[in-house]
């Protein structure tokens, strides 16, 4: 690793709230996306000449779809209590990473041109007109947000910081001013079927490598069925589980779970993508066409349920939108919902984690453990953020936070959790979600992952903690690139599923 | 009838409409918004019942800000607490005869006075000492603090102070809801007291007061999470799936 060009954040026992340092992140901001890319997703191809009021009569606009939007911007008091709680701000000590003051950046133009204070004496209300110099903090400082939530928590009105990022993000677009990354990857969706635009002739060649690895390893013949009519099971999961490392671990994981209980399941290459970007732009229309995808897959290959794989935004987009965006779920009266809700299994939740599929098996004693096979491990987890402040597993509120962890006890001998405040609904992000994964923001994110870093530290130096198990796609690719700048070795981050994997005895009960 | 009176009397009836008119229309704008998507802070109640248990929990004690930070919730809950008791305690120049329990909770309003104040000065601190709300403090969060600051501040001067013929207010206030305008005394920290409450149901509807009303509708607080067993949609959002 070639030394860094910023100052990795010293980890300690107990972060403190840092001093303000304004700027200190301005530098940072990612690469604005070409004309093709912003075109394939229909947003204008770059800045045209009047951006203002198009940026405006868009906010306004979203104004009148967003009930979040409108209260969050009309409630907040500025009270203060959200202003230590961003891991961006803990990390680096920019004011704007302060949830309120991020806000604030949109709430100013709100105020400007949509309320009378504003209108009349705008220094007194800190309301602003909408210049070249704010748009481009928006682009800045609107892509230094995770979409985490966090702040959500804290919030005695429960204004979500993440709401906010969606509806600057979306008028940005609306404008041309779109974020490189997010607005291709949301294009290889469309076009090719997944965010890292492999074609099913590589997906097809992956799952078969991945079966003779299976057959080497346990001698059975476990199967990782592709576009299979007649399977009972739609495996919906990140395309990084088909080849990053550790992800490739938990796919295997799931592959052997569904063989252990004799599940019939298949993969989809036009649904080969749990991920669905289009939330990390707010931009609805978007989330619809990617989810669009999963329907289609499932109504073609007449599977009676969905399952997802290790995803933290996909599950929440998965969870709290599918039925809403694709019919995947249950309750639709509408004809929509009804095409599809007819053809799945009223039994199942609609759709279900792959965690929740696994806990039920285990409760159920149809897998056969050896948790010994993990005593090499001393594991902790990750509460993705999506997960935990964004979703639900089975029947009470807080399963998403019980049932990965049940598993991990279930099939490893020594688990330790990290320090309350930085785990559960109070879980740190790990820096790279919400669309912020690029190579060009790695300073912000090796900083936001330090109040995540600590808490590891901590358990690592008195636990001998080294394998943190976490449930996102994203968490695992941000902390296998940042540990290192912490000292941490890459190997230390992987799936729940990873650990079943490991753990799972395959044919004849021993 | 003196020109004040005149003036209080109108000011009050203007102040009146202007905050009915303007949070009605607010809240009416907060209900007719949809919210196309499930997005409840989780752990969330699934069912209607819990959430009116979670909202409640907020409302009354400020459960999320208890969760952040231990000093601004003590100020902050002491604060609306005291507003709440002061309020009722008002009640008493509102009704004739007084009701019972109005009468009952008159000492602990009177005293509430003085937490109201105590705790709005130590929320106006923070502004000051502490680096990161500071930052975030715009001129009309002063102004706000300081508005309500001497709404305590001129009306414990009457109370424990110079003394106003608080009979003849009282008068008033009837005389004003029944259309049967009296006199008000010509005191002046009863001008004062007057015209900053005046001031503060204008600004209500215009202004960061509006958490009062907006907490309820915030999606993150009041959704039910049961998004797998209901299908949730909004009519801009259902012209999509055609």
């Amino acid at each position: 690793m070639a030394a860094p060009e910023f100052a990795v954040p010293v980890l300690e026992e107990f972060p403190a709230v840092p001093a303000l340092q304004p700027g200190a992140m301005a530098h940072n901001k990612p690469f604005v996306a070409s004309a093709p890319l912003n075109g394939a997703l229909g947003f204008p191809g770059e800045l045209p000449e009047d951006w203002q009021p198009r940026a405006i009569a868009h906010m306004g606009e979203l104004l009148h779809k967003y009930r979040s939007l409108r209260v969050f911007l009309d409630s907040c008091v500025h009270c203060g209590a959200c202003t230590d709680k961003c891991h961006y701000f803990l990390g680096t000590g920019d004011p704007k990473n302060m949830p309120v003051a991020r806000q604030d950046l949109l709430r100013s133009v709100y105020r400007r041109y949509f309320t009378l204070p504003g209108k009349l004496f705008p220094a007194l209300v800190g309301a602003r007109d909408l210049t070249r110099e704010v748009l481009d903090d928006w682009f800045r400082y609107f892509n230094e947000c995770s979409e985490c939530r966090r702040c959500s928590v804290f919030c005695p009105y429960g204004i979500d910081t993440a709401e906010i990022t969606m509806a600057a993000r979306e008028i940005l677009d609306s404008v041309g001013v779109g974020h490189k990354y997010v607005n291709e990857i949301i294009g290889k969706v469309h076009k090719i079927g997944n965010n890292l635009g492999l074609p099913g002739p590589a997906l097809h060649n992956t799952v078969e490598g991945l079966e003779e690895d299976m057959k080497d390893e346990t001698g059975e013949d476990v199967r990782m069925p592709v576009d299979e009519a007649g399977a009972e099971v739609l495996l919906v999961t990140p395309s990084a589980d088909f080849f990053a490392e550790p992800h490739v671990y938990s796919l295997i994981g799931y592959a052997k779970v569904f063989h252990a209980a004799g599940i019939r399941w298949t993969l989809s290459t036009t649904a080969s993508e749990a991920g669905n970007f289009g939330m990390f732009i707010g931009n609805y229309e978007q989330l619809h066409k990617v989810a669009g995808r999963i329907r289609q897959a499932a109504l073609e290959l007449g599977v009676k349920r969905v399952v997802v794989g290790e995803c933290g935004h996909a599950w929440r987009v998965a969870y709290s939108f599918w039925n809403t965006l694709n019919g995947v779920g249950a309750g639709g009266d509408d004809h929509y919902a009804q095409l599809l809700q007819k053809q799945l299994d009223p039994r199942y939740k609609q759709p279900s984690h792959i965690c929740e599929v696994t806990w039920d098996l285990i409760r159920r004693g149809a897998l056969t453990l050896d948790k010994e096979a993990n005593d090499h491990r001393v594991v902790t987890f990750h509460d993705s953020c999506n997960v935990a402040r964004a979703s639900r597993m089975g029947d009470v509120p807080g399963g998403q936070f019980e049932i990965p962890r049940a598993i991990i006890r279930a099939v490893a001998n020594h688990f330790v959790e990290m320090a309350p405040g930085t785990t559960h609904e109070q879980t740190f992000c790990c820096g790279g979600g919400g669309g912020l994964l690029s190579d060009e923001l790695i300073e912000l994110r090796v900083k936001g992952a330090m109040p995540r870093m600590a808490a590891l530290k901590n358990v690592v130096d008195q636990h001998g903690v080294n394998f943190m198990a976490m449930i996102c796609a994203i968490c695992k690719a941000q902390f296998t690139k940042v540990f290192p700048y912490y000292g941490f070795k890459m190997g230390m981050v992987g799936g729940v599923h990873q650990l079943v994997s490991d753990a799972i005895r395959l044919g004849a009960k021993q | 009838m003196s020109a004040a009176s005149l003036f209080f009397a109108l000011l009050f009836y203007f102040a009146t409409v202007v905050l009915v008119a303007g949070v009605a229309a607010k809240v009416y704008e907060f209900a007719r918004t949809p919210a196309p998507l499930k997005i409840p802070t989780t752990p969330a109640p699934t069912t209607t019942f819990g959430v009116v248990l979670r909202m409640a929990r907020e409302i009354a004690f400020f459960e999320s800000l208890f969760k952040s930070n231990l000093w601004i919730w003590v100020f902050g809950w002491a604060f609306h607490f005291a507003l709440l008791l002061v309020l009722l305690r008002h009640l008493r120049y509102f009704t004739e005869p007084v009701w019972a329990w109005v009468v009952w909770i008159q000492p602990f309003g009177m005293y509430a006075g003085f937490a109201m104040a105590g705790a709005a000065a130590c929320l106006w601190a923070r502004r000051f000492l502490v680096e990161r709300i500071r930052y975030i403090s715009t001129p009309s969060d002063h102004l706000m603090i300081a508005l309500l600051l001497g709404i305590a501040a001129s009306g414990l001067m009457m109370k424990f102070v110079t003394r106003t013929d608080i009979v003849a207010v009282k008068a008033f206030f009837l005389g004003l809801m029944r259309f049967d305008w009296q006199a008000l005394p010509a005191d002046a920290p009863l001008y004062v007291h007057l015209t900053l409450v005046a001031g503060l149901m204008i600004v209500f509807p215009f202004s960061k007061l509006l958490h009062a009303p907006g907490v309820f509708f915030s999606p993150t607080r009041n959704q039910v999470d049961d998004p797998r067993e209901h299908r949730h949609l909004a009519p801009w959002a259902a012209r999509l799936d055609a």
